[in-house]
């Protein structure tokens, strides 16, 4: 006796969580229900092994004729074929777009093509993700990627409406799609510390602040004509930075900049001594940083920099957080005394966002 | 009388891509009714066309607006080539024909294809405009209202149950004329659907007219379906009950307050004092226990003989006096006959053999039929005892005259209700039931159904006859049946034989105060057990008592019935859902050899199916089954008998005796050690049983004070101890004595098999519960969470060289392994409960059988459920009441809201109220289509159910009946995820097309769903699949009984919420 067909079908679709997660997690139906038997539910249920094999089989069905919908999840809203309440459909659609830490580290600011995907196995092997799982969460990547591309507008809004996902997890998309679409350097193992976290947060700050989108955006000026788009670096910006190479070409004025900062924090910072011993070059590196931003080589590399430059310095100094954010602080503040430098505006665009970034990334 | 149909094409949706070069679609629509067709404009590269026509309009005969249905079709242009059909949407109309139905039928349909599935959607407005205002339908037969409900529409009152309307027309089946071989199978599919679709409607605006010279206004439990019987055609059927309703928001409805059903559940429950004539009758109780204490031995020996009773009550179902009879006594070997009843009264198999001529094709070349008539027990006749009290006996045959003057004028006094109005049902016999083999006629003449016809007519009758040998003049619950295998044809028919009350079935009786006063004698909750036959002259042997509810009648000590239980019968503990499963061998053969096969082992498998259910039933501790339910699928090389039921203990009913082992070698040690293992096992079982079904003896639950049965019971028993002390012992010895056990002899290892599979039926886990019937005893506090669904299994069985037991066994097994599939699946919903249980069974190949479960799972509420010191029947009267008085109520507000400013009558200010509000509301919706959806908005919720009723809500409407039919085909099986992964779509699919469907009527639930076929075909090797469904329900609108409150208050935001409900779907 074996079963030819072997289906349910309710009204209301079933949606078993536990069941979702293993197939979101790639497993195959025998790995689930082997998984499922050893979760103990068929000491809890009285339930066969027959039983659990048929149930993780109809629920695996459900969930790839879901799949279709899902790649699109407006339309898993406006479908008719099946009946799900909406707080099911929106852990459906959250759950099938939340990615794994150890996948997105791996793929964050590769450009999501063809070939990063056939990279997937080594993914897969590398981090203990199942290949289909990985493969999920790259075309989730791509597909957000390929939707928000051309679109004017809030980058976060755009992908909140098209994929109907929370705010936590549009942000983090906001961020995977600005690094995809910068090609940011994240791989190098001098930035292995840091999490998808410590990115996200800086790719939210170079939005609101380095994008194009983010010139028009003044408060009371919604205009949505604005050229509004977030994916893109402000060009005329990173052309305009190059203006800040004075603050390190001109002797005078980094000397009196240090000046300014020394003084300002004499008695105020434990390492003291050390800063004042590595204010050029600290300054140096923090401006080099933002005059070599006309390359799109040396935007990628931004982190590399970034952390080669300033948080290695730093970290060899033992600079406490603190430390390192009233010494951040006032070198932004005194370039505003700083009688012959005219560029105050873009100083602080520049440095605004970056302070955050950096002490984002001073940790260990 | 014509009319004007007019039809709005406004948008489509998610519409597949249909040029693969720019990923678009140039869509346009067709609508089509009748011979007229109308086009829209082509929309131009989109896959979400906004097309919003104008208003095409059909001028159409409203016959056929009853027959047609309205076919949209969405094709994608080509201006080189053919344009290709995207897909189609059929609209049965026939809710707008009627006026307290739907008034406009708009919103988004899925766009489905035979090939493909549901390809999009697109959004229509429909709307008719029927000439000639005033009575408008009187001269045809729309307006006529159909309900698949087998009760009284929860917002009606039955004035009139005229009773049985029936109907069938034939066709020849698309799919098998020569056409079929040049054309796609899409075309085919289509032709065929279409073909079903005009069909039924036929079939309704013929029985509408049936209705109306009945004079009734309405069909309650329709029943419509089909035979595809393959080369000799396709045949249509339905039956159902005609009846004249009353829509309850009328003040007139319950003006005359002694008819209306609510007043008189009042009384019963309230009625504290006891009935003088109760007491009066108080003396001679004592005397009818000492009758009583003698009465086994006497019934034993009526026994005995009763086999010739048998005889002389069959003759008319062999019809045929050339044909040889078979009787197969109860005494059959498997069964020791001593103390044991048969319930099988008789078995009879009359053959007619072939007609003289055996070349002669117009007549059918073999017929053979085998009928089977159940224990049937009933009451009316009790009064032969003299116990029924001085006026009872007269009043009873009073009404007995009545009811058969009522009865005799029709042809088949058959009621497919299930469920009946209080005072309606005043004894039940027993199941009857008949079943013939027929050949199916290879020439065929579509014209002339009346070979079909008569087949019917043949097994009506006998059904009629069966239920005059128990002494009653009506069959409720009935329903009828076929299986088709190649060109071999069972028809079954089955009902239960009961005595009604005349009231609700003639015009203008009178009523006044007889039936008043009969029903102030019948006790409740338990009049309907009482023997309606003579008892000194009983069609079969059975086993009688007198009533351990009110003492005063006779009741046997078994009931098998096909309806539901009555709301008020008195029922100790819960009930569960028992089945009968059984499978038998038959050789391959052809035409009449096969016909033959068949008939001679259709009488075997009934005895067996109900030996079974008797053995479950006494396995449970239980003494009554309702909605039994006994189908007989025919394949190549076997024969399948599945019977389900839902056991009760009736309070009214002795108490089951248990289950006795005999072997047949007592000298063998060990094999005694054996048996005696076996009858511990058995009777552990019972008493777990009675445990988790909390079935107290009554004994017990006499002593909780405030305890149920209370009133009839104490009194009693207060008298016997005035008469006699000793009467109590003796009644208990009796009651033990009797417990007469079924004896099962084990004499072969096929006898041991049978009682290996009583005892491997698992009761479900714990805090689940399972009927087949609407509602289950014992549990009626159910929350608003329900689920229905539908479970397909099919199995291929491997070896080739099949026993009987392997395949019992296998049989088993799958329908014990889905059950158990369908516990876990919905564990989360326990503590729940699953309803309406419908099992059916099909033999599609030589190996492959096919299980269908269609249920639906109500979770309630534990705290509640644990009170089970209230009796259900209290409860149920209690709610009943609370019922009823709530819907008269919400009318009567919504009247006097609506008078000042409807001078008319309220009931129609009412209606103008609804209609006013929901057109407004629906055009709304209308105009906001054309922008674009906004992503919030979500589909509206339908619910479906197969029972009557939602529980926690109040239907207050009905919209109209769905009935659909659907092809799906597949010629690529293996990518469309192999037979399940088709399936499984296509059986969601066929929700959403109903769901959809009924929010478009401006509904949110549909209730008496059933899905009524489910033919799967596969072709592995060639990659195709085919399968056809079949389903109907009620469409209606609900509303939460938490928000009838508020509702009523204010009545208009009452009236739109339907149409809001829909116009959700449409944003």
């Amino acid at each position: 006796m074996t079963s030819e067909l072997d289906i349910f079908v309710g009204n209301t679709t079933l949606i078993d969580e536990d069941v979702y997660r293993l197939w979101l997690d790639g497993y195959s139906v025998s790995d689930a229900v082997a998984l499922r038997v050893r979760s103990g539910i068929l000491e809890q249920t009285g339930a066969t092994a027959a039983v659990l094999q048929s149930d993780t089989m109809d629920h695996y069905r459900t969930f790839q004729m879901l799949e279709r919908l899902l790649h699109a999840p407006p339309k898993l809203l406006h479908q008719l074929i099946f009946q799900i309440p909406p707080s099911r459909q929106a852990l459906l659609i959250e759950r099938y777009y939340t990615f794994d830490e150890a996948f997105v580290r791996e793929v964050l600011g590769k450009k999501l093509s063809k070939g990063t995907k056939k990279d997937l196995d080594d993914i897969s092997t590398k981090t203990g993700i199942t290949l289909k799982s990985c493969r999920r969460q790259f075309d989730n990547f791509k597909r957000v990627f390929k939707v928000v591309e051309e679109m004017r507008g809030s980058l976060v809004d755009n992908i909140q409406q098209h994929f109907l996902l929370s705010d936590r997890l549009a942000r983090d998309y906001a961020a995977i799609v600005f690094f995809a679409n910068n090609r940011f350097e994240t791989g190098k193992k001098k930035l292995q510390y840091l999490s998808f976290g410590d990115f996200a947060f800086c790719a939210e700050l170079m939005i609101q602040n380095w994008t194009l989108g983010a010139v028009g955006e003044a408060p009371t000026d919604p205009d949505p004509q604005a050229d509004d788009m977030d994916m893109d670096l402000d060009k005329e910006f990173l052309q305009d930075l190059k203006e800040l190479k004075v603050l390190v070409a001109d002797k005078d004025l980094l000397d009196l900049h240090k000046s300014l900062v020394c003084t300002a924090l004499r008695g105020k910072l434990g390492v003291f001594s050390e800063m004042e011993a590595n204010f050029k070059n600290l300054s140096r590196g923090l401006v080099n940083v933002a005059a070599k931003l006309t390359h799109n080589k040396d935007v990628r590399d931004l982190f590399v920099d970034l952390v080669e430059k300033f948080v290695e310095p730093c970290r060899s100094d033992h600079w406490p957080l603190n430390d390192v954010r009233l010494f951040l602080n006032q070198y932004s503040a005194s370039v505003h005394s700083l009688d012959g430098f005219r560029h105050q505006a873009l100083w602080d665009r520049y440095m605004g966002t970056l302070r955050g970034c950096l002490l984002r990334l001073c940790h260990d | 009388m014509p009319g004007k149909l007019k039809v709005k094409i406004v948008a489509g949706r998610h519409l597949p891509v249909m040029d693969r070069a720019s990923d678009l679609t140039d869509a346009f629509v067709e609508v089509k009714f009748g011979n007229t067709t109308f086009k829209t404009d082509v929309y131009l590269k989109s896959l979400n066309p906004q097309w919003n026509s104008e208003w095409f309009k059909f001028e159409v005969d409203d016959e056929d607006l009853q027959d047609e249905p309205l076919q949209i079709t969405v094709l994608d242009h080509d201006t080189y080539s053919a344009n290709d059909a995207i897909g189609k949407v059929y609209i049965d109309i026939d809710p707008l024909l009627y006026s307290e139905a739907a008034t406009v039928i708009s919103g988004w349909f899925p766009i489905y294809d035979t090939i493909h599935g549901i390809r999009g959607e697109i959004n229509v407005v429909v709307k008719v405009d029927l000439f000639n205002d005033l009575n408008r339908f009187r001269q045809s037969s729309c307006g006529v209202k159909f309900f698949c409900t087998t009760s009284i529409p929860k917002c009606y009152r039955a004035v009139i149950i005229h009773g049985f309307v029936e109907e069938l027309v034939v066709n020849e089946d698309p799919e098998y004329q020569w056409i079929d071989r040049i054309r796609t199978p899409r075309a085919s599919n289509e032709a065929r659907q279409r073909l079903i679709s005009l069909m039924s409607g036929e079939l309704q605006r013929k029985i509408g007219l049936k209705v109306l010279e009945m004079r009734g206004n309405a069909v309650v439990g329709y029943l419509q379906c089909f035979d595809l019987e393959g080369e000799s055609g396709l045949v249509v059927r339905a039956i159902g009950t005609a009846c004249t309703l009353d829509k309850l928001s009328s003040p007139a409805a319950f003006l005359p307050a002694c008819n209306s059903p609510s007043k008189e559940i009042k009384e019963i429950p309230f009625n504290e004092d006891p009935n003088p004539n109760t007491h009066s009758s108080g003396p001679s109780t004592p005397l009818k226990n000492q009758t009583y204490s003698f009465s086994p031995s006497k019934s034993y020996s009526r026994q005995s003989s009763s086999s010739d009773t048998d005889l002389s009550l069959t003759p008319k179902t062999a019809p045929y006096p050339q044909g040889a009879r078979i009787y197969l006594c109860p005494s059959s070997p498997s069964l020791s006959c001593g103390s044991l009843h048969l319930k099988k009264s008789c078995l009879l198999l009359s053959e007619s053999s072939l007609p003289p001529h055996p070349s002669s094709l117009v007549s059918p070349v073999l017929r053979k039929s085998v009928s089977f008539s159940e224990e049937l027990f009933l009451a009316a006749s009790g009064m032969g005892s003299g116990s029924a009290g001085k006026e009872g006996g007269p009043f009873k045959a009073l009404l007995r005259q009545q009811t058969q003057s009522a009865l005799e004028q029709r042809e088949f006094p058959f009621f497919t209700l299930t469920a009946f109005p209080p005072g309606f049902l005043v004894h039940v016999g027993g199941v009857v039931s008949a079943r013939s083999v027929k050949l199916l006629d290879r020439i065929h003449n579509p014209d002339e159904p009346e070979t079909r016809d008569a087949w019917w007519a043949e097994i009506r009758q006998e059904i009629k006859s069966h239920a005059k040998a128990l002494g009653c003049h009506a069959v409720v619950g009935y329903s009828e049946s076929t299986s088709i295998c190649e060109e071999v044809c069972i028809l079954s028919a089955s009902g239960t034989a009961a005595v009604l009350n005349p009231r609700f079935l003639q015009d203008g009786t009178v009523e006044g105060c007889l039936e008043q006063r009969l029903e102030e004698n019948l006790p409740a909750g338990c009049g309907f057990c009482h023997i309606p036959y003579d008892e000194l002259n009983m069609p079969f042997p059975a086993h009688l008592t007198y009533c351990y509810n009110c003492r005063k009648q006779k009741v046997p000590d078994v009931l098998f019935t096909t309806i539901d239980l009555p709301v008020d019968a008195a029922v100790i503990g819960k009930g569960c859902l028992i089945q009968a499963r059984l499978c038998r061998l038959k050789k391959k053969a052809q035409a009449e050899a096969n016909a033959t096969a068949i008939s001679n082992l259709l009488p075997f498998m009934e005895y067996e199916v109900h030996t079974q259910l008797m053995n479950k039933l006494k396995l449970k501790g239980m003494n009554a089954l309702f909605g039994l339910r006994i189908q007989i699928s025919v394949g190549e090389n076997m024969l399948m008998g599945l019977a389900s039921a839902t056991g009760v203990y009736l309070a009214a009913l002795p108490t089951p005796g248990g289950i006795q082992i005999a072997g047949k070698t007592p000298n063998d040690g060990s094999y005694e050690q054996h048996i005696s293992h076996m009858q511990k096992k058995i009777n552990d079982t019972i008493a777990k049983n009675k445990e988790l079904y909390e079935i107290n003896p009554p004994e017990i639950s006499e002593e909780i004070i405030g305890s149920p049965i209370p009133e009839p019971r104490q009194r009693s028993r207060l008298l016997r101890s005035q008469s006699e002390s000793s009467d109590e012992v003796t009644e208990l010895d009796l009651s033990h004595g009797k417990k007469d056990a079924f004896v099962l002899e084990i004499d072969d290892t096929d006898a041991m098999e049978d009682v290996h599979s009583l005892l491997t039926d698992v009761p479900p886990p714990s805090g689940f519960y399972s009927c087949n019937t609407e509602i289950m005893p014992g549990i009626n506090n159910w929350t608003s969470e329900i689920q229905m669904f539908t479970s397909v299994r099919v199995i291929r069985l491997s070896s080739l060289n099949l026993t009987n037991q392997a395949l019992n066994k296998n049989f088993n097994d799958l329908c014990e392994n889905l059950l158990k599939s369908l516990y876990f699946k919905l564990r989360s919903m326990i503590p729940c409960c699953l309803c309406h249980v419908n099992f059916t069974v099909s033999l599609p190949e030589d190996e492959l059988i096919q299980v269908t479960v269609t249920a639906v799972a109500i979770t309630f509420d534990k705290n509640q459920a644990l009170q089970t010191t209230k009796t259900h029947a209290e409860k149920s009267l209690q709610r009943a009441s609370t019922d009823n008085e709530e819907l008269l109520q919400f009318p009567l507000e919504l009247c006097s809201d609506s008078l000042p400013s409807h001078p008319f009558p309220p009931a129609k200010g009412w209606l103008t109220v609804t209609v006013e509000k929901a057109s407004p509301v629906g055009e709304g919706n209308f105009r906001n289509r054309s922008s674009p959806p906004c992503a919030n908005s979500t589909v509206g919720v339908v619910k479906m159910t197969p029972l009557s009723f939602i529980p926690g809500a109040k239907i207050t409407k009905y919209l109209g009946i769905i009935n659909m039919f659907f092809i799906r085909e597949t010629t690529s099986l293996r990518e469309e995820g192999g037979v399940s992964g088709f399936l499984h779509a296509f059986i969601a699919e066929v929700f959403a097309m109903v769901r959809a469907h009924v929010a478009a009527l401006g509904g949110n639930a549909v209730v008496s769903y059933i899905m009524k076929q489910c033919v799967f075909m596969e072709n592995p090797n060639k990659n195709q699949a085919q399968c056809l469904i079949n389903v109907s329900g009620d469409a209606v609108v609900f509303v939460r009984e938490s928000e009838l409150e508020v509702v009523s208050t204010q009545q208009p935001a009452a009236n739109c919420q339907p149409s809001c409900t829909g116009g959700e779907v449409t944003t």
